[in-house]
């Protein structure tokens, strides 16, 4: 069960990005967390696993405390919390099957990192995940011969690997085109099923956001101000949460801003 | 499309230097420094016209160019070139922990500091004066040059390979980190083989480069093909001598063919 308290983080002296954020994700929900640009999402997200520090407040992985972990203890609460991200974030060099067994890191020695020498009950579970997502027979390709969606798999199998207790996705489908963005939604939340694995997804569309998962939660300024079904999800909480933010006006210019930073689709 | 009544309108290049009491007073300062310099600094025009034709005995001394001693020539050149693939090795080798020391993005900055600080000295001596300080340290001989250029090539591979870990792509950083890895594994997996091909390019240019500077550090006693060249000038065999900077241009046309053509290999 993974608890969020009172979350609050600010980057330097600046406006807080969360505002003191509440959230309980229990047992195998799929979760999925909307909300516009700068609303906090991915701050959250890793806020989770430690890549961002929090300023104050408590989240907590199975009753562990994560916010003071520090170094060995911090290395072994992350082995916990897998992570999936837009970029993929793949080692690009390296190849499919490395990158895979990457998700192991946290588990096995530097000698055997560095030799690849990992245990024959990970090189198992590798080919294992590798063949239920279908990318077992790209094991010895270079990650960056791989397709977009078939990076995210490579990304999605690496998290796997850690064997988490959670899982978090940063708008894992905003670099992929809508129709793979659609595999992988099923996939995480077919895979969160088999596994009761709790999965947190940021996402930017709304559409995908009611499919595939059982609650949404809507941020804007770093306040929660949806959690609900997605039957619930209406056009009042569409416009709470993303509402004034274009201004008719502006829409052209707005989208030339954010088209930048992150290609979207969003099926409002 | 436009009015017949209004001038056509011009354009002009803004000039470099907007403020003109600038732009002209730098040019003045630029003449005046030029007059004051030739005429303070000590040119013996007499002794200039006297070394002139000394020169051209020495020119004229050297052709033609004396293959004779061809064995002397070969020693020097197999030390050079054991000093310049000794040097490269260890200093491409030891670039990299000073290399990760120097890096803002994933050094702490004491550690920083301290490696910034190390490839900067490094750095600021010519390998000549270096080379100087190494002879008088470990005596005459390649291993002067070695330590030489070994520290050279420290400074250079170094800071360039500080530059590129700047550089990299964080994304695969932050993967690591989030999967529990530690600080080591981290580098090896996320790190050096993003930069592993401007690795491999630089230590061929500091192959080219070191097998050119042992030349020279050869001249002030730390070993190689510059001693052979210094002793056959002292012994006022200008045949010979030729003959060395002939073969010494041609090598180094040679390596610089090849690594430049390895590199392009590997880009």
């Amino acid at each position: 069960m993974l608890e969020i308290t009172n979350l609050v983080k600010r980057y330097g002296h600046s406006e807080a990005v969360l505002k003191g954020l509440d959230l309980r994700v229990e047992g195998n929900s799929v979760v999925s967390i909307v909300g516009a640009s700068g609303a906090g999402k991915s701050t959250m997200l890793r806020c989770i696993n430690r890549l961002v520090e929090p300023t104050s407040g408590s989240i907590k992985l199975n009753g562990t405390e994560l916010v003071n972990l520090k170094g060995a203890e911090l290395r072994r609460a992350r082995r916990k919390i897998g992570m999936v991200f837009q970029g993929f974030n793949l080692l690009d060099r390296l190849t499919v099957m490395e990158n895979v067994l990457a998700g192991r890191l946290g588990y096995v020695s530097f000698y055997q990192a560095i030799s690849r020498r990992y245990p024959p009950a990970d090189i198992e579970r590798a080919f294992v995940l590798m063949e239920r997502v279908g990318i077992a027979h790209y094991a010895n390709k270079r990650a960056d011969e791989l397709s977009g969606g078939e990076r995210q798999r490579v990304g999605v199998v690496r998290a796997l690997m850690q064997e988490p207790d959670v899982l978090l996705a940063d708008e894992p489908t905003a670099s992929l085109d809508p129709r793979t963005s659609e595999q992988i939604m099923m996939l995480l939340q077919s895979l969160a099923s088999e596994l009761s694995l709790p999965v947190l997804i940021n996402i930017h569309n709304v559409a995908q956001a009611k499919t595939y998962t059982e609650r949404i939660v809507g941020l804007r300024h770093g306040k929660m101000i949806f959690d609900g079904q997605p039957a619930d999800f209406n056009k009042d909480a569409l416009d709470a949460i993303y509402g004034g933010i274009e201004a008719p006006d502006d829409a052209i210019t707005e989208q030339l801003g954010t088209a930048v930073e992150e290609p979207r689709h969003d099926a409002v | 499309m436009t009015p017949s009544n209004t001038p056509p309108r011009t354009w002009k290049k803004p000039p470099f230097i907007a403020n003109p009491l600038l732009r002209y007073g730098l040019f003045v300062m630029a003449a005046v420094y030029l007059v004051w310099a030739f005429g303070s600094l000590p040119f013996n025009w007499a002794r200039i016209s006297e070394g002139l034709p000394r020169a051209a005995r020495i020119f004229s001394g050297g052709f033609p160019p004396n293959l004779e001693r061809y064995e002397l020539l070969l020693t020097g050149f197999k030390e050079s070139f054991q000093i310049a693939i000794l040097a490269t090795l260890l200093g491409v080798l030891l670039s990299i922990p000073f290399a990760v020391m120097a890096a803002r993005n994933i050094a702490p900055l004491p550690v920083y500091l301290l490696g910034r600080s190390i490839i900067i000295i490094s750095r600021s001596f010519h390998p000549v004066i270096v080379a100087i300080l190494f002879v008088a340290a470990v005596g005459f001989g390649p291993l002067a040059g070695i330590l030489t250029l070994t520290l050279y090539s420290i400074g250079f591979v170094g800071k360039l390979l500080a530059e590129e870990i700047e550089e990299i792509d964080w994304g695969q950083v932050e993967a690591m980190r989030s999967t529990g890895a530690g600080y080591l594994v981290t580098l090896f997996y996320a790190v050096f083989p993003q930069i592993l091909p401007r690795q491999v390019g630089l230590s061929m240019y500091q192959l080219d480069s070191n097998l050119r500077a042992s030349a020279v550090v050869g001249i002030v006693g730390a070993g190689g093909i510059g001693g052979t060249l210094m002793n056959a000038f002292g012994r006022y065999d200008y045949d010979f001598a030729f003959a060395i900077l002939l073969i010494i241009i041609a090598v180094i046309l040679l390596s610089e063919g090849i690594s430049g053509w390895v590199r392009k290999k590997i880009w």
